[in-house]
């Protein structure tokens, strides 16, 4: 046996005799794991669903009442790939937004994460995407974005630099569109930007999404391994880890726990929906996530400058949502008895009364 | 079993009608009131007694074109429309000098005599309505007068036939939903035009109309939209989603009008509905789909460009097996085509709708009764197929008035069809196989999203995918899948609503009609027997179709498929699904926008019969 297996061997008893640690609703990290990833070696997505499956877990979330919907692409095949106690979905191309919207009316209280791509967003699904978050759904919208089609084997999306070059297409001479833009322009209340090579961040940005109240977009830089990973792509590992700038470090403190982290200068505190807070040490003074304009301000900079710009852009926990807006009742749609699904015979009478 | 054949009205056509037996056709500018007179006059012949039918045929505009609604009134209870025009009503100036050529020799032609008129005919009566002058002595309020313009016409025609005006008082303050005012303006307008035509028109002796019993008692007035709407809201209705598009629109609007007083929540005063406009077409089927998927009874309603874009979603919820209901209310294809004109075009689409193979359950109502009934039937299944159901009504049926039997409240228990509960699933430790053929019926098992056990979840996709649900591309897992999808159409052809058959003893020649053809095709029959020429009759009620429908085609020696659309859709088929009976089934179709006549459908069958011989 080598030196390497030898050590192996040795954490892997030493794990096995230390007691598994469980979340709040005493359930170890491997139960929120779905089946083994077919994406390429290294691909951003796999790092996003570890993400998803880290933080389901930290926030105890009951998977039953999780689902998690996707459109088609590399991205949308993930989420087979998690949580493999909840409902999945992978649904049409650029249409997860309205099959996401129909389970989340016709049952109000589930947990509903999307997961889309740059294609399947930006391209394909535009419409859908910008009406989504134009109704405030109580969705959490990820997006996998490489800036190219991965399965169809390396064509641009409407995500891809302008100037940049693929082996097969050659160069591609429109300007791209910027997913947090486009979110904010159809007043997003949560527009997060991530990057698949900063998991701290990422985290606390999903369980802060997961308190959020309405939508809330999360735009993640996920490199393609295979087809836009050189370093002069703004969705590479390579450009992510040069440039990225962080707008604030990021703690997620949920409502069950108590807030004990050190207390910084420059420190801001968000209360979430359900009760947790997200806590933003703030690294640009200038940048106020409740401000949109400056989430406005932020975005173009990173456009102008070329920079991979992160954290919570905006937020804001005001807007009613589109299922309370419907003032549909507080028992899901989907779980109602027959009795409820129907008139009582005196108002059908009354109303063939009227047609008689 | 033999149902009696009425009889057909017996005469020359371009005879003078007589009492409670005759047609009116308006013909006005779209935009200009005349809905409500048209409306009005309806509503007080059938408060008569008097069975009656009002086609209106629109433009695709707001203001301006030409309309025309055709009232017939038939004393014998044919109500599909009449070719023939007996009183012809000139509020256009657009379309005078061709309206006026409608009326049937020794008919009556209204007109406003502002109007250019060219040629008068020696046949026709013709009546100057001094329309202005009467709308400029009422002294109504300005910005009204174009729109109570229109009272002046039914006004002359109350007087002129004998309509009363009780009658239209009531339809009147029926129409502005009890507002005295309103309904008291145009009143006004009613009754100065009965005063000029006692002293101008008085009565004709030809063309009357008198109150009678018997075939509208305890019925009601309603369009095929408004049925469908009350029908889902009293099926189990869950969720709507819609876009606008002519001629369903009026479906969704019905069931966002109804909700608040069917379906708010006693207990909390919330709705138990929730209704959606979409972006468009492919969000609103998504969200059916979504919907469906979740537990809840969705569905959207359109027309053919709707369906044309929801066709990959139809895919998605035939192959991952979602309950899910669309309504095509169908207009003229292809393309735009005509959105105001009726048509059965889409009955190719609707069956095989989506890419690669699928088909679909389809079901034709052919009156408000089974608009009604089959907004529940459809949930019921869709559910119980876990598959896509597409009822197809059309633009005659659903925004027409027709007189209808009052719908019937049932409180039967819905048919929610094959579902795991938590404890189902702990009975079964948690073993199950979403696409598992358990029972045979080619129906496997499902759970629902929220449902509070480990073991429910699957996952769900347009991929291949084998009993489990995880994806695969093995050919036998592909093949085995499809025919299992194969053995759940057999089953869907035992479940649907069955075909509505009326076979006559001496009869060798059968006809197959669906839909709205109904009325037509019983009064072309009746033509048919009073020229001595006995006839049986399928009407078709859903796809996939069942026994009873080859078991028909054998017991005649041929058969005649009547639609309205140009292909003779459902004869193509039908041919291709009794392949061994295709030489006796002849296809009798027409598409012109126009609800088939029962003068076509006769005298199609007897030229066909003619050339056989």
């Amino acid at each position: 046996m080598t030196t390497a297996a030898t050590t192996r061997a040795a954490r892997a008893t030493r794990r096995a005799a230390r007691p598994a640690r469980t979340n709040r609703i005493g359930l170890e990290k491997t139960s929120y794991r779905g089946r083994p990833s077919t994406l390429c070696k290294g691909c951003g997505h796999d790092s996003v669903s570890q993400r998803i499956v880290n933080a389901a877990w930290e926030m105890g979330l009951d998977q039953t009442q999780v689902v998690k919907l996707s459109g088609i692409g590399c991205s949308s095949k993930t989420p087979a790939y998690y949580l493999g106690w909840s409902h999945g979905f992978n649904s049409l191309h650029g249409r997860m937004p309205s099959v996401a919207t129909g389970a989340i009316v016709a049952n109000r209280s589930l947990e509903v994460i999307g997961v889309s791509g740059d294609g399947d967003s930006a391209s394909i699904g535009i419409g859908q995407f910008k009406h989504a978050v134009r109704r405030n759904l109580p969705l959490i919208y990820i997006v996998e974005n490489n800036g190219v089609y991965g399965l169809t084997k390396g064509q641009f999306s409407a995500t891809a630099d302008e100037g940049q070059v693929l082996k097969y297409q050659g160069l591609n001479d429109l300007p791209p569109l910027d997913i947090c833009m486009e979110a904010l322009t159809a007043n997003a209340t949560f527009v997060a930007r991530s990057f698949a090579g900063d998991p701290k961040q990422l985290e606390a940005l999903l369980k802060a999404a997961i308190s959020h109240r309405g939508i809330a977009v999360l735009d993640i830089i996920s490199p393609c391994v295979t087809f836009n990973n050189h370093d002069t792509s703004t969705k590479s590992y390579g450009f992510g880890r040069a440039n990225e700038i962080r707008l604030h470090d990021l703690n997620f403190v949920p409502e069950f726990e108590e807030i004990e982290i050190e207390e910084y200068e420059d420190e801001l505190e968000v209360e979430l929906h359900d009760g947790g807070t997200i806590v933003l040490k703030k690294l640009d003074p200038d940048h106020d996530p409740n401000d949109r304009t400056a989430a406005y301000n932020v975005i173009q900079r990173s456009l102008d400058e070329q920079k991979l710009i992160t954290g919570l852009l905006y937020i804001s926990e005001e807007e009613p949502t589109f299922t309370e807006l419907l003032d549909i009742t507080e028992t899901p749609l989907a779980q109602l008895p027959d009795s409820k699904m129907r008139p009582s015979r005196e108002a059908l009478e009354g109303v063939m009364a009227g047609l008689a | 079993m033999s149902v009696a054949v009425r009889e057909a009205p017996i005469g020359r056509p371009d005879a003078p009608a007589a009492v409670n037996d005759f047609a009116i056709n308006v013909a006005t500018a779209n935009g200009s009131g005349s809905q409500t007179s048209n409306g009005v006059l309806l509503r007080a012949l059938f408060k008569m007694g008097i069975p009656i039918n009002g086609k209106n045929l629109f433009p695709s505009n707001i203001q301006g074109l030409p309309t025309w609604y055709i009232i017939r009134l038939s004393k014998d209870g044919f109500l599909a429309r009449r070719e023939m025009t007996d009183i012809q009503v000139c509020m256009n100036g657009r379309t005078v000098a061709e309206d006026m050529e409608r009326a049937v020799s020794g008919g009556i032609v209204l007109y406003d005599d502002s109007l250019p008129i060219a040629n008068h005919r020696k046949d026709v009566t013709y009546y100057p309505m001094p329309v202005k002058d009467l709308v400029k002595e009422a002294s109504l309020p300005h910005a009204l007068r174009d729109y109570v313009a229109n009272m002046v016409y039914v006004g002359v025609l109350a007087e002129l036939l004998g309509i009363e005006t009780s009658e239209i008082e009531a339809a009147l303050l029926h129409h502005f939903e009890g507002k005295e005012k309103a309904a008291g303006l145009n009143m006004e307008m009613v009754n100065r035009a009965i005063d000029w035509a006692t002293e101008h028109v008085g009565q004709h002796e030809g063309y009357r109309v008198e109150r009678m019993t018997g075939f509208n008692d305890g019925k009601i007035l309603v369009d095929g939209n408004t049925a469908g709407a009350l029908g889902a809201l009293a099926g189990g209705l869950s969720l709507a989603s819609w876009y606008p598009i002519t001629p369903s629109s009026s479906m969704a609007e019905s069931v966002e009008k109804y909700a608040p007083a069917l379906r708010t929540d006693e207990d909390t005063g919330k709705s138990t509905v929730a209704v959606i406009q979409a972006e468009d077409e492919l969000a609103a089927m998504g969200m059916v789909v979504g919907a469906g998927w979740t537990g809840a009874r969705a569905m959207t309603c359109t027309s053919g460009p709707g369906i044309s874009l929801m066709a990959e979603f139809a895919g998605l919820a035939y192959f991952a097996e979602i309950p899910a209901v669309i309504w095509d209310i169908q207009r003229m294809g292809p393309s735009t085509g005509l959105p105001t004109r009726t048509s059965q075009g889409d009955i190719h689409a609707a069956y095989y709708l989506s890419h690669g193979d699928t088909r679909h359950v389809v079901l034709f109502p052919a009156n408000p009764v089974e608009c009604f009934e089959f907004g529940r039937v459809a949930f019921d299944l869709a559910e119980e197929l876990q598959t896509l159901v597409i009822v197809l009504s059309d633009l005659d049926l659903g925004m027409n008035q027709h007189i209808s039997e009052p719908f019937e409240y049932s409180d039967a228990p819905f048919k929610r069809g094959k579902v795991l509960s938590a404890e189902d699933l702990e009975e079964r430790q948690g073993s199950w196989g979403r696409y598992m053929d358990v029972d045979g019926d080619g129906v496997a098992y499902r759970t629902l999203p929220g449902t509070k056990h480990n073991m429910a979840a699957y996952f769900t996709r347009g991929t291949g995918h084998n009993e489990y649900g995880y994806y695969s591309e093995r050919p036998d897992d592909w093949e085995q899948n499809l025919e299992r999808l194969k053995r759940k159409f057999e089953t869907a052809r035992q479940m649907v609503p069955k075909p509505i058959v009326d076979d006559v003893e001496e009869a060798e020649v059968g006809i197959i009609s669906l839909g709205s053809n109904h009325e037509g095709v019983e009064e072309g029959r009746a033509r048919l027997a009073n020229a001595g020429l006995s006839t049986s009759y399928l009407r078709l009620r859903a796809l996939p179709i069942d026994g009873s429908v080859r078991s028909f085609i054998d017991r005649y020696r041929t058969i005649f498929v009547i639609e309205a659309n140009s292909d003779g859709q459902l004869h193509s088929i039908l041919t291709t699904e009794e392949p061994a009976q295709a030489l006796k089934l002849n296809s009798i179709a027409k598409c012109d926008g126009l609800p088939l006549s029962a003068r076509f459908i006769s005298e199609q069958i007897q030229q066909a019969l003619e050339e056989e011989l």
